[in-house]
Formats: C-alpha cells, structure tokens, sequence
C-alpha cells in the first residue's frame, strides 16, 4: 500500500541525480529491493509506470528491481541463515539475539540514460 | 542503438528523509521542545487518547497537535474544541504517511516559542508511517483491542520503532478474545524496551500513567 509514496521519492531522487549529470531524459532505474524491506516489487513497477509517465524526463523510463536476498545473524552462535524461511529465531541453536545483515534495502542501483 | 550510459547512484531512498529527521530534532533540541510521533491504524482511538490526556495535562506544561490526514479537518477541529490548545491540520497530499520535511513544515506553523510539546497524530495506518523518521524525540502508538493482539507479529517494524505501545478500549476486553499478555509478549519480541500503557479513552482509565509518562518525557528533553 505504500508502493506509491516510495515511488515519488525514487522519481525525486533520481531527477536530481539526473540534473546533476546533465541528463535530459533517463531510460531505466534500477534498484535494488529487500526481500525483507515490505516492498512489494510488482506495485512498485506498477506505481512507477503510472507516476513517471507524468515527468518529462522519465516518461517511458522502465524501473527494474534486484531483489536482495534477507539474511540474518545470531549473535548466540554467530552463524548466519536465511531471514524469510527461520525469521528472528536462529534455526542452529534456537536463540533470539539474531540481527538482520542485509535484505532491508530500497535503494537506487543505479540509472541508465 | 544509441549508447546506454550507466550512472552508479547507489543510495538509499531513506537516507535524505533521515537526515532531514537528524537535524529537526537537534533543532528541536536547542529550542526545548518534544514533539511526539503518534500512530495507530484507522479508528483505534488516536483522537479520543489525545484529548483526554491533553485535558489531564494542559495546566502543567503548554501542548499543541498537529493532526497529519489525506484530506478534511475534522480531528483538528474536534481537538481544538473539546481541549482549547493551539492545533493545526495538515494535508499529505494523497501520501500515506508524514516525513520529516512535512512535519517541519507543520511546526513552522507553530507557536513554538509557546509550547512545550508537540503531539504529531500521523496518518492512520501502520506501515508507511514506521518507514519515515518524522523527527520526533519520541515514537508512540495506540493498539485498541479490537484489532487483535496479534499485531506486533504482522507489523513488526511498526512495533519495533516504537518507544510506547499504549492499548486502548480495555473496557471490551471481556467481549474479544485479546490475550494481554501475549500481547506484551509479541511487543516486547518486537522492542525488548518498549513500555505498554493499557487504557481505555472513553472512560479515563490509564490515561494519568499516559500523562505522565509525557510530562516526565518533556521534563527530560528540556532539562538533560
């Protein structure tokens, strides 16, 4: 549900990154979304296409999204494991004291122009 | 084909709002003033919670509201008739949630040489508004007990960002199958430190541990 409000600030930045490299209009974003980040890639290349249409410089402009894998590790056993499948409890000893490394991103990649 | 020119941007789209969130509240800091992030789903009592605990604490320190919502003016002015405090209404402009540009916004429509606190009571919902620092000193939330206990394990990063869990409509608990005490379990698997306030805003019962827990909380930030 909240796809769309990502989607401004992604326009937002990348308009200004364009701006600062003299792009008149870019061709596609590329990102990279969490698997664990509560973005849903789908509405966000859905919202994407309705709201960048409405920009000059990135009417037509595709958005493609690297999903990152979520992985976790247990501050217990120090091993690491997948996030989506076992979640905050670490499945090689059963401890709580687990933090997220990575799979949180909603981050521009990158843009081609 | 025309050359495809790669630009490496590589940067998060959090990362302008967070720092915008850092200096407001170092902001907030210098001029003495707790502005507190209030959030809850649609119809948890956000509204009702805040006009009975502003009426408890008014005559002890100088509060005012900024009500965040789509569209209309009714909690602004509900809030500003039943409790006489300064409250302004602001308008997200179809965005689901506040970010801490907006929330400066509001407050530049403040009389902020007056006040001791401000209450922010963001956009009904509990996803979008735990994405974006507000700027807030503090993040608080209302669950009422008709939504379930179950919440903190279906929206983990709310629970996890919030400093105060309070549990509005306890005067139904005998009427829905809320188990407190699994609640404060789920929370606490969420935020290990967050502090739970059951309540319940029609009748008044809690609301002083709410009150003051605030007062205590500005007393704080103005004085450490």
């Amino acid at each position: 549900m909240h796809e769309l409000g990502i989607v401004f600030y992604i326009i937002r930045d990348v308009k200004k990154a364009a701006l600062e490299n003299g792009v008149e209009h870019v061709r596609a974003v590329v990102m990279n979304i969490g698997e664990v980040s509560t973005v849903v890639p789908d509405y966000l290349t859905d919202c994407w296409r309705w709201a960048a249409d409405k920009e000059d410089m990135l009417r037509g402009c595709d958005l493609r999204c690297n999903i990152i894998p979520a992985r976790t590790v247990c501050h217990s056993c120090n091993e690491e494991y997948p996030t989506v499948r076992f979640g905050r409890k670490c499945p090689h000893c059963g401890s709580d004291d687990t933090v997220l490394l990575c799979g949180n991103e909603v981050e521009i990649k990158e843009i081609e122009v | 084909m025309d050359d495809v020119k790669v630009i490496e941007i590589k940067k998060s789209i959090f990362e302008d709002n967070d720092r915008d969130a850092d200096e407001l509240r170092a902001e907030l800091k210098r001029k003495g003033v707790y502005l507190l992030n209030l959030m809850s789903s649609p119809g948890s009592g956000k509204t009702t919670t805040l006009i009975q605990t502003i009426n408890k604490i008014k005559g002890r320190i100088r509060v005012a509201v900024m009500e965040a919502d789509i569209d209309g003016d009714v909690d602004a002015v509900k809030i500003k008739d039943a409790t006489g405090i300064p409250s302004i209404q602001l308008h997200t402009g179809g965005m689901c949630h506040l970010d801490a540009e907006m929330t400066r916004q509001g407050l530049d429509n403040m009389p902020m040489d007056d006040v001791d606190l401000v209450i922010l009571e963001n956009v009904g919902n509990l996803v979008c508004p735990a994405e974006f620092d507000t700027g807030a000193v503090r993040n608080a939330m209302i669950l009422s007990v008709p939504e379930g206990h179950d919440k903190p394990l279906k929206y983990p990063l709310m629970f996890s960002i919030c400093d105060v869990v309070v549990i509005n409509k306890i005067d139904v608990l005998p009427y829905f199958d809320f188990d407190m005490k699994r609640c404060e379990e789920y929370v606490h698997m969420r935020n290990p430190h967050a502090k739970i306030i059951p309540i319940c805003a029609r009748t008044g019962e809690g609301v002083d541990a709410l009150a003051d827990w605030l007062i205590e909380e500005v007393n704080n930030w103005k004085n450490q």
